[in-house]
């Protein structure tokens, strides 16, 4: 499998994007933003298509499409006149909405498109390579150099303010991880399905871990290895990567609720 | 921002707010407490005791008036550190954060949001916890702690800016009589030994009346201000709809 370059560039974007997915989604997930990458998948789909439409790289424009998304939707939420979740909704249908009508003004419907949104393992070129390399790199970065700052906002986003911090930087912040993660993962899990990769692997992490650290950690090591996993199973099974890895990291769900249920219930019976 | 001994810690004048489109929560308030001072603030619910504290606080702006904290604007650059509890100071159940890791977040006033905590800090972090009597509980995830332990927990964090204030908002809701207790000994302790203004919001009394140095009652105005010894007794009635 691995003699194959396509799979070789494939696993390299995989490690990156499974690793860095659950970072940036715990701090969605713990703020109860979960569907903050769903909403951003939708405005990447819309730069997908205009890429399309324009002739340049998809890659490219969704990926300010994107980020473009996670100011839109911070601004409206810190505005205060718009609920999170009604933020969110405009974003994410007015991102679909403008995306089927460019994808229609391009006459795009093709397999090309379908990959973008499912994801594949036959598209990953060298130069996505490096621009997940640069994005994941600085992404992870300040995620470690912020972390403290970013978890106290997640514990205490009132009292962070009251403490004098950067409040709405840290929250841009991570709308715009998230947007860069989308970018960089939708090559391999496609724009459909990357939030769920975002997600799932911090609820699996949540189920069995004992400190917030720790379910940073998990959830990296769970989205890792759903993505490897995924990957190979894709490749033996000829089935799409996209639905493969999500398959797997719902199924690590299922399997940390039931050693976490299973734990608890050891505790009882000891008590 | 330097803070001299006679500056008073919270000014309030002529204070007026009211949410968008809403009716006027409080008008006209006037306030002065000095450095020190253990201020409760109380009132029916829907009277503007939470709206006050935020507005010290400069979570909201006044419509009217001027609020000064320390003698500067809330919440400005360099000014003195303000450690606040919550009225929602609570957690999704399903995260799985310990004790030290929540007291943790509490120096991010000191240090800033970026790197890790120093040698120091993680120091401060531990006297905390044990002034509040969790060192023990200190590596524990916070949902298997009771009410009254985890509002510990979230006071340690305030505690560990070093505040020269702690605001409390409704910090003993949901928790029971004898941690109610055990939490106005330690804020009366917090007050002799740190010098620490405290301002502490709540629908009822009972507990820290007797370590409260000086109460208001907010009705969308103040309606009293002064010692607790000196509250008309049909205050105390908790039916009365004051």
């Amino acid at each position: 499998m691995l003699d194959l370059e396509f799979m070789r560039l494939a696993f390299a974007v995989g490690i990156v994007v499974g690793v860095l997915a659950p970072a940036v989604g715990f701090f969605l997930v713990e703020r109860q933003q979960s569907l903050v990458g769903d909403g951003l998948g939708h405005v990447a789909f819309a730069g997908v298509a205009a890429g399309y439409l324009l002739g340049i790289s998809p890659v490219l424009t969704a990926l300010c499409f994107a980020v473009v998304g996670a100011f839109a939707i911070e601004w409206l939420r810190s505005r205060g006149g718009t609920a999170g979740d009604q933020a969110l909704a405009l974003v994410f249908y007015t991102g679909i909405a403008l995306g089927i009508v460019l994808i229609s003004s391009a006459n795009r419907f093709d397999v090309g498109l379908f990959q973008f949104l499912f994801g594949s393992i036959l598209t990953v070129t060298r130069s996505d390579l490096l621009v997940v390399l640069a994005l994941g790199s600085v992404s992870l970065a300040a995620i470690a150099l912020l972390y403290r700052g970013l978890v106290a906002v997640v514990l205490d986003e009132e009292g962070s303010r009251v403490a004098g911090a950067p409040v709405a930087w840290l929250n841009t912040l991570v709308a715009v991880l998230a947007a860069l993660t989308v970018g960089i993962s939708m090559r391999i899990v496609g724009i459909l399905l990357i939030a769920a990769l975002m997600v799932l692997p911090v609820i699996a992490a949540q189920r069995v871990a004992w400190s917030l650290r720790s379910t940073m950690c998990l959830a990296a090591a769970i989205g890792l290895g759903s993505v490897l996993a995924g990957l190979t199973v894709a490749y033996y099974a000829d089935l799409p990567p996209g639905g493969t890895i999500v398959l797997i990291a719902a199924g690590a769900v299922v399997a940390a609720t039931i050693a976490g249920a299973a734990r608890g219930s050891a505790r009882g019976g000891a008590a | 921002m330097p803070v001299t001994a006679d500056v008073p810690a919270v000014v309030l004048d002529g204070v007026s707010f009211a949410y968008r489109g809403g009716p006027c929560v409080l008008e006209d308030v006037s306030l002065e407490v000095e450095r020190g001072a253990f201020l409760g603030i109380a009132g029916p619910n829907g009277g503007g005791k939470t709206t006050l504290l935020r507005l010290v606080l400069g979570l909201e702006r006044p419509t009217a008036g001027r609020v000064r904290l320390f003698g500067g604007v809330p919440q400005s650059r360099g000014a003195p550190r303000v450690g606040y509890v919550s009225q929602r100071a609570q957690l999704a159940s399903a995260t799985p954060v310990t004790v030290r890791e929540v007291v943790e977040a509490g120096r991010l006033s000191v240090r800033g949001p970026f790197g890790p905590l120093r040698a120091e800090d993680r120091a401060v972090v531990a006297r905390t916890i044990e002034r509040v009597g969790l060192a023990d509980r200190a590596g524990a995830p916070l949902r298997t702690l009771s009410g009254g332990m985890q509002q510990r927990a979230f006071i340690a964090r305030a505690l560990a800016a070093e505040p020269s204030l702690l605001a409390l908002d409704e910090p003993t809701t949901g928790v029971d009589a004898e941690s109610q207790e055990s939490l106005a000994a330690l804020l009366a302790e917090l007050r002799t030994e740190l010098a620490v203004t405290i301002l502490y919001v709540s629908h009822e009394f009972g507990a820290v009346e007797h370590v409260v140095s000086r109460l208001l009652l907010v009705r969308g105005r103040i309606v009293f201000d002064g010692a607790p010894a000196d509250l008309p007794a049909v205050w105390h009635d908790p039916s009365h709809a004051h």
